[in-house]
Formats: C-alpha cells, structure tokens, sequence
C-alpha cells in the first residue's frame, strides 16, 4: 500500500505482536501517485520514531527508506541491512499479556531501604 | 420488589470521579431514591465484609473508577465483578488508565525511589520505605502490593460499559443511570457517550486546518491563545481529532487546549498513534531537515499523545526501564 496509507497503529501493532523491526519502504519523494504520500509518511516516521523510543523501542528498530519497483539492488541492500541492525539489537523484550496483572509476583519487602 | 442495589468504588484515582456524583447536585437525590446504595468508601461507612455476605450478582450495578495498581484494588474490583449484575468502568482512569497510568512510564522502584528518596522535598535519612508487611506491639500492619504496571479496569475483569471523562459530566452521568434503571442500555462494551470527534462539535472547527499547516509547535505558555481560533491552527497541540465528543468541551471553553480524557472513538485502538497520525499531516514541510526539527521540538510526544490513555495503549508501557 501507499506509504501515506501507514496509519502509526499498523506499526505499534507488529511491534505488539513480536515484530523486532518495522521497515517502511516507500516510493521515492516526487515518484508519489497522490503526489505527497511519502512526504506524510516521512513525517509521521520521525514523530513515531522518537514515540517508541519513550516506550523503550531503540529507534533503529523502525526504519525508512525510498525503494521504487526498479531498484531491486537497493531493495536487497536495504533489506540485509534492516536485518543486520536487527539482528545486532536482538530481540525486543516482550510485552506481557493483557489479561493478568503481576499479582503475588513481586514482593515489596524486597525493596532495598536506604 | 426492593430498589436496586448500587455499588460505588474508587481505585487509583484522585477523588475527582466521587466529586462528579456529588455535582449531579440536586438529582443526586433523585438517584438515591431509585436505588439502595450498598458501597460508596468516600461517603458512607459500609465495609468488604458487607458486600462479601451478597449474594453473588445482588448488586445491580458497580460503579468503579479509578485505574487497577495494587493487589487491593484488583481484589475488590474482582469481588464487585462477582456480586453485581453490571459493572461500569466510570471516568479516564478506569476507563483508559488516565493520569496514573503515566507511571507506565516507569516502575515501581522508580516511583518508590522518587517518592520516598529522591524528591528535593523529601527528607528520609534513615531510608524509610513502606513495606507489605510491619509488625508492631498490637500485631502485624499490612498495605497492598504496588505493582509495576497500572491497568485499565478491563485489563483486570469484565467491564460492561464506560462512562469516559476526567470526571464525567452530569448529563452523561444521568443518561446512564437513566439507561440503566429503565433497562435500554446500548451493546455490552458501549462508551456511554457519543461516537464522533470533538472536533465536530468544536466551536473553533471553522479555523481547523484542513491540510499541511503549521511550521512550529508551540506550548501552552509560550503564546497568548486566541480564544476564537483552533488550537493546532495556532501551533498548539490538542487532542480533538483523536477524542471522542461528549464532555461539553469544558477545556476548549476554557481556553485550554484538549488533552484526550474521552478517549478515542469505537473505530480507534490506539489514540496516541491516531493523534500522532493527524498532527504529521499538518505539519507543513516536506523538507527532511525541517520535518526532524519540528518533531524535535515537541519534547514528551508520548507524553502527551497518551495523557489519559497509556495503559490502554497498543504498548501499554514502556519496556525495559
């Protein structure tokens, strides 16, 4: 799809259900059908990126890049690439479940005094 | 027949909630006549134990607000799940998490290092920290466990409906009860209030920028606000696109930009991502440079996206603090 078309819910949503990147790849800026897609995903990228990084999510973990339909080098290139960073970072630590609470599992006398 | 029993009950929240019962003002008399209150902490002497001896589902409906951060508050929620027949989650905090939810931010030990050490008004030479558990000469004192993470009320038992607001408003308030004594309540899971933006019924929505618009966010007390014109037409960040509509825009009455304690609409999950959504759309640059600096300058977006709602949020909270 269009990258103006990534609503910042799709990404949160592949971050929620274990992804450990999100690479966005969109057409060239000037390239865009409806003219400016890619400028708003441009700019939702760079607030999105600096959101996930106040919920613990390293930055590089969310990736930008242009790629049109002839560029398979780039696509390939781009591609290893993510997957190195990926790899380098390791896996996201995972968010627990919606449905229990941490009851019993956490005892405050061991918090330290002092 | 008897009139119905009603439960009143308050987690982690400010008090605020209690209030908005009070300021139904004289139809609060109204209400207490239809029905039999049975728990209400802030205002009348009942305790757990009362409410114990009720038969399960006795209560007609359970009124809780707050979000769910001790072990305490996720027992007596779990308790009034088991002897009401309804259960509203009432106001932002149990509804989304609210203002408490921001400790998703960080954890416990955090907060307890703040709180009990590290805050330049606090003086606690001898380190001391509140503990489940303190024996004394009469016997042994104890507190709730603290956890970690807030919850919506949700996240901890099944909610039939919400009533959204940071404190819900009167007339909402009234059309709920209203709803529920004569028994045409909407869908189970419903937020009682209506299923549009504030946006659309904002006053200032003939100024709101239909594209690319702004060049600079500013904050609240760094520009003198026009009081006719739409916040983020002034480079100011509110809410209303990603908020539901109900609450009598008290705030944007007020001068004040809105900050999102309605929550998103029924179409939205995650209203900190569809706010962030909308505001990127009117930024107005297309130049890298220009676009890093302009997100640069909003200090705490997640912050601020998700006031009222991180615990309800896709993340829920941060990782790795």
């Amino acid at each position: 799809m269009c990258s103006g078309r990534i609503d910042p819910q799709f990404i949160l949503k592949a971050f929620q259900s274990g992804a450990d990147g999100v690479l966005i790849l969109g057409c060239h800026p000037g390239d865009c059908h409806y003219k400016e897609g890619n400028y708003k995903a441009l700019r939702r990228f760079y607030l999105l990126r600096k959101l996930i990084s106040q919920f613990g999510i390293e930055e590089e973990r969310l990736k930008l890049d242009w790629v049109s339909a002839s560029e398979a080098d780039k696509f390939v290139r781009t591609i290893n690439d993510m997957v190195e960073t990926v790899k380098a970072l390791g896996p996201l630590k995972r968010i627990p479940a919606h449905t229990s609470t941490e009851k019993g599992t956490g005892d405050l006398q061991e918090i330290k005094i002092g | 027949m008897g009139k119905p029993k009603v439960a009143f009950y308050w987690c982690a929240s400010c008090g605020g909630c209690e209030e908005a019962f009070v300021d139904l003002a004289e139809d609060i008399l109204k209400v207490i006549e239809a029905v039999d209150i049975v728990l209400w902490p802030v205002a009348l002497d009942f305790k757990i134990k009362d409410i114990e001896k009720l038969h399960d589902a006795e209560i007609a409906v359970s009124f809780i607000n707050g979000a769910v951060r001790t072990d305490e508050q996720e027992d007596i929620s779990k308790l009034l799940r088991k002897k009401s027949g309804l259960i509203v989650a009432f106001g932002s905090c149990a509804h989304l998490g609210g203002i408490p939810g921001l400790a998703n931010f960080v954890n416990r030990d955090k907060i307890f290092d703040w709180v009990y050490k590290n805050a330049p008004s606090v003086v606690n030479n001898n380190g001391v920290f509140p503990q489940k558990k303190t024996g004394v000469i009469e016997g042994d004192l104890t507190l709730p466990e603290f956890y970690d993470t807030v919850y919506t009320l949700d996240q901890v038992i099944d909610v039939d409906y919400y009533i959204p607001g940071c404190a819900p408003p009167p007339d909402l308030i009234l059309k709920a009860i209203e709803a529920i004594l004569s028994g045409t309540l909407p869908e189970k899971g419903t937020v009682l209030a209506p299923d549009r933006a504030l946006c659309e019924t904002c006053k200032r929505r003939e100024t709101k920028p239909e594209k690319a618009a702004i060049k600079e966010i500013k904050r609240v007390h760094q520009v003198m606000l026009d009081p006719e014109r739409c916040f983020l037409d002034q480079g100011i960040i509110c809410l209303g696109p990603a908020t539901r509509d109900g609450c009598g825009e008290r705030c944007i009455n007020a001068n004040m930009p809105c900050r999102g304690c309605f929550g998103p609409t029924s179409r939205v999950v995650d209203q900190g991502a569809k706010f962030l959504s909308a505001l990127a759309s009117i930024i107005d640059t297309n130049d890298e440079a220009e676009i890093r600096k302009i997100t640069n300058s909003i200090v705490d977006p997640a912050g601020i996206f998700y006031y009222y709602s991180l615990p309800a949020s896709m993340l829920r909270r941060k990782l790795n603090v």
